[in-house]
């Protein structure tokens, strides 16, 4: 299949503002006449469902949490990143275009990311309109600070809780369509498949979290913002919630997947501290910039952080520094996980697994003194103590990579579309701006971006080609789609095996974090497509799923999505098997130059791997959008 | 360690709880007290029984989906965190722990310690926003904000809708979540045109859902996890007489 990006012609600070005129418009009396369905709540579904609604178009919220304000864009820190240049420090918008598409390794389209830095300034306005509190300088102007991958001042945020507010924004701007009216609200309820006629997205089916009860929804188009596919690791900085059912149910309809195999692995994560560990928790990267990241030189299994205070300085490994002179601790996040695997995999990891390495402050306390220390990062270093019980102001704090973002996601054109006609994908759904590795503050812009100023304007253009009918839901397509949602929850019900839900979950979680995770090749990949494969199998036969459908059911719930992730998991795969390169989050170690470094081979895979769906036991089908580059020069990136 | 739980189990809104004692050995003082709870779950399920059902989602202390009473006190005895941060090294071997629901008419029970806050979603749809749509905006610089205000507002705005405040409070009342989104909007100047009608939408909602009255004892504040003070009452209480004496919209 020929994949049409629908990019508009023309020079690429014009292309955005051409097709906003260019595309067709519904006409205000009309918009009413037009059902749209919003999966998701968090940045990207609540502001796409609110500025819809405000258009005039009914809408239908879905949010599987108790509420759309708990959708796990709220747990972001950082902040979000907007070429406003209120710093006087050169940015603009073509630099943050520039910064975006290089910090991505040359794997997005110069289109999307062009359109993403123009909005970034409305993104601000909107969300200072509808008060969220921003960190503001004592004139009372908004204050910036600057982030990874940009040499500018460009993030905006509040305290290390900006996705929070940022979301808590979106959910008023929600809330008041709610009682307006305009949009109609189901929380605790999941989406288990989506609904085709006459090849076109029409509608969805649900499952009631609290009764169980299977229902159909219908309407014109239908947007999914349901986030990424962290979780497939097991371990993640995800929600425990957070799923890639919607995503992956719309793909075996017709959706293709894009780039499955981008993932974006942390370097500064909490470390695993055993077996019961159920998720795992980021720490600001911003520690970087005064903590020093070391193991011994000979490895001790088992050394604890209060043990380590003693080691001298000459059996210590700054390894970073040692290795990256130039940047030292600070080189991107790709960089500093990879050499963390690296040193424990030589046996020098610490503490009780092996699996950490130290982030030391005792320099920068003995320079800056514990209050500037303090000052900077008292509320990390409480969250640390909070959960380890280990004090960073006396001891090294350990940390350990840990999967963080997915780039990849449902393909989408230039107007958020799916290869599915009708069926949208916005935020950290889709794939289309972040290339092969994501920036920091540029998740939220972009979740926001597609919600609030691209998809208000592009849905317009299909709906006016789209006939007012509705279609009623007891059509044979819901019908049909919603024995199917029944069939696999009778199955998962029915096969009453011995391994509980998250016993199988653990095990995808390790092949996929061995084999998938920080650093690929040919023949792990291979085996781990072997290993999910029997797991997969096993699962299917020997699940225990207790209770009924008809109930509050966690354990079914999740076994419903442990089943989705159990096939992403060998699509991704695929896709990093394909993907004989190394770029961005992506480490072929097939593929580095003779420092070690990620090798991109543009020649060979400056493009878009779209994947297309064919059966659960047959292989999926590549097909390929290439990527044009006009406006960057494509260079190898170095940290030394 | 080794702990008894004893644990609060309703299979629905309809049918009448129970608490029922659990026994839970081998636990790493390094576990959360949810991971704990997966443990015990993992050994039902096991076992074929019904797992007990709790809300829970980012386990990084900020989405307040997590809830229940821990030895009496939301989130559990320690100051200023959510369950979901709550480490098994805050107990000792041997401990009996009990853990229950949410408890208040306006937040009824799902299943075991879930409970529905619907009632918080509805006070916020009642008035809780600043009517703006999407776009023709003016520029963000455009009122500036005195810093000490800003903060202010922010201080206000962490609140994370857990309901913790309620459940401490012996008159179930939500005063201190309701001030908390009134505060934070009417100390903005974007707020102020909507400052009146907002404060008396939202205290109405809010008795409308059952919440008891506040009779300023401040159990709120001393166990919510985001440390709301009690000043965002206070400023409600301004607010809300301000609104009624001067105000003609409702």
């Amino acid at each position: 299949m020929i994949l049409d990006s629908k990019i508009p012609g023309g020079a690429l600070e014009e292309k955005w503002e051409k097709h906003k005129f260019n595309i067709k418009l519904v006409n205000p009396a009309n918009k009413r006449k037009y059902d749209i369905i919003v999966v998701g709540t968090g940045l990207a579904g609540a502001s796409a469902a609110a500025s819809l609604a405000e258009l005039g178009y009914n809408i239908k919220a879905f949010c599987f949490q108790d509420s759309p304000r708990r959708a796990h864009s709220i747990a972001a820190q950082g902040g979000i990143n907007a070429a406003k240049n209120y710093q006087n420090d050169g940015d603009s918008i073509f630099r943050l275009f520039y910064d975006t598409i290089k910090g991505g390794d040359y794997r997005s389209r110069e289109a999307n990311v062009h359109r993403l830095a123009e909005v970034s300034v409305n993104i601000i306005d909107q969300c200072v309109a509808q008060g969220v509190p921003f960190a503001r300088e004592y004139g009372g102007l908004l204050d910036n600070r600057s982030f990874g991958g940009a040499q500018v001042s460009r993030t905006f945020y509040a305290r290390g809780q900006t996705g929070q507010q940022l979301l808590l924004g979106a959910y008023s701007a929600l809330s008041r369509q709610i009682a307006n009216g305009k949009v109609e609200m189901h929380s605790r309820t999941e989406m288990l498949d989506l609904v085709m006629v006459d090849g076109k997205a029409r509608g969805i089916v649900t499952r009631n979290l609290i009764t169980g009860k299977i229902e159909s929804h219908s309407a014109h188009a239908v947007i999914l913002a349901t986030g990424g596919y962290g979780n497939v690791f097991y371990l993640s900085t995800n929600a425990m919630g957070s799923n890639a059912t919607a995503a992956w149910r719309a793909h075996k309809k017709g959706a293709f997947f894009a780039n499955p195999c981008y993932t974006q692995i942390h370097p500064t994560c909490i470390p695993v501290s055993g077996d019961h560990q159920s998720k795992l928790t980021l720490m600001s990267e911003s520690l970087r910039n005064d903590g020093r990241v070391w193991v011994p030189k000979e490895g001790r299994k088992g050394l604890t952080a209060s043990e380590a205070v003693a080691i001298p300085e000459e059996e210590r490994d700054y390894y970073l520094e040692t290795k990256y002179p130039s940047f030292g601790n600070l080189v991107p996040r790709d960089v500093a996980s990879r050499n963390a695997k690296y040193v424990c995999d030589e046996g020098r990891g610490v503490g009780a697994t092996g699996l950490a390495v130290f982030l030391d402050f005792a320099d920068a306390i003995k320079r800056d003194g514990k209050d500037v220390i303090s000052a900077k990062y008292g509320n990390l270093f409480d969250m640390y103590k909070q959960i380890t019980g280990d004090n960073p102001y006396e001891v090294p704090m350990m940390i350990y990579p840990a999967v963080h973002y997915t780039m990849g996601g449902l393909w989408v054109d230039y107007n958020l579309m799916t290869s599915i006609p009708g069926l949208y994908a916005l935020g950290e759904c889709n794939f289309s701006d972040h290339g092969a590795n994501r920036l920091g503050a540029s998740a939220l812009m972009q979740g926001l971006a597609d919600g609030y100023f691209v998809i208000p304007y592009t849905i317009g253009d299909y709906l006016a080609q789209t006939p007012y009918d509705k279609i009623p839901t007891d059509h044979e397509a819901f019908k049909a789609a919603e024995e199917n949602v029944k069939s696999i929850n009778r199955k998962l019900l029915s096969i009453k095996g011995e391994k509980t839900v998250d016993e199988f979950h653990k095990e995808l979680g390790h092949v996929m974090w061995d084999y998938c995770g920080m650093s690929r090749n040919a023949e792990g990949l291979k085996k781990a497509k072997e290993e999910i494969k029997k797991i997969r199998e096993e699962y299917w036969q020997n699940v225990k799923v207790i209770g009924a459908n008809e109930e509050l059911n966690m354990s079914l719930e999740k076994a419903s999505r442990v089943a989705d992730f159990l096939e992403l998991g060998e699509l991704m795969v695929d896709d990093a098997l394909h993907r004989s390169e190394s770029c961005g989050g992506h480490f072929r170690e097939e593929s580095q130059t003779e420092e070690g470094e990620a090798k991109r081979k543009d020649n060979e895979f400056s493009y878009v791997a779209a994947w297309e769906y064919k059966g659960t036991d047959n292989e999926s089908e590549l097909n390929k959008e290439a990527l044009q580059f006009e406006n960057v020069k494509l260079t190898q990136r170095s940290y030394k | 360690m080794n702990l008894t739980l004893k644990i609060w189990r309703q299979q629905d809104a309809n049918t009448k709880g129970e608490m029922k004692t659990y026994e839970v050995s081998d636990i790493s003082p390094d576990m959360s007290f949810l991971e704990m709870l997966d443990v015990l779950n993992e050994i039902l399920s096991k076992k074929g029984e019904d797992p007990v059902h709790f809300d829970h989602d980012c386990r990084e202390g900020i989405c307040g989906m997590c809830s229940m009473v821990i030895n009496g006190r939301p989130h559990g005895p320690k100051q200023a965190i959510t369950t979901c941060q709550l480490h098994m090294r805050s107990f000792k071997d041997g401990d009996t722990i009990l853990i229950e629901p949410w408890r208040a008419t306006a937040f009824p029970v799902v299943k075991d310690l879930v409970v529905d806050r619907g009632a918080f979603d509805r006070i916020i749809q009642a008035g809780g926003y600043i009517s703006v749509n999407t776009g023709g905006t003016p520029d963000a610089n455009e009122i500036p904000i005195p810093k000490k205000v800003a903060d202010e507002a922010f201080d206000s705005a962490t609140c994370i809708g857990c309901g913790a405040c309620v459940a401490a409070c012996k008159n179930a009342s939500a005063m201190l979540f309701v001030s908390a989104k009134v505060s934070q909007l009417a100390l903005l100047p974007q707020g102020h045109v909507e400052r009146k009608t907002r404060v008396e939408k939202m205290v109405a909602q809010m008795d409308e859902e059952g919440f008891g009255a506040c009779t300023n004892t401040g159990a709120c504040s001393a166990e919510c996890p985001k440390e709301i003070s009690l000043e965002n009452i206070a400023r409600l209480n301004r607010e809300y007489v301000g609104a009624r004496l001067s105000s003609e919209n409702i």
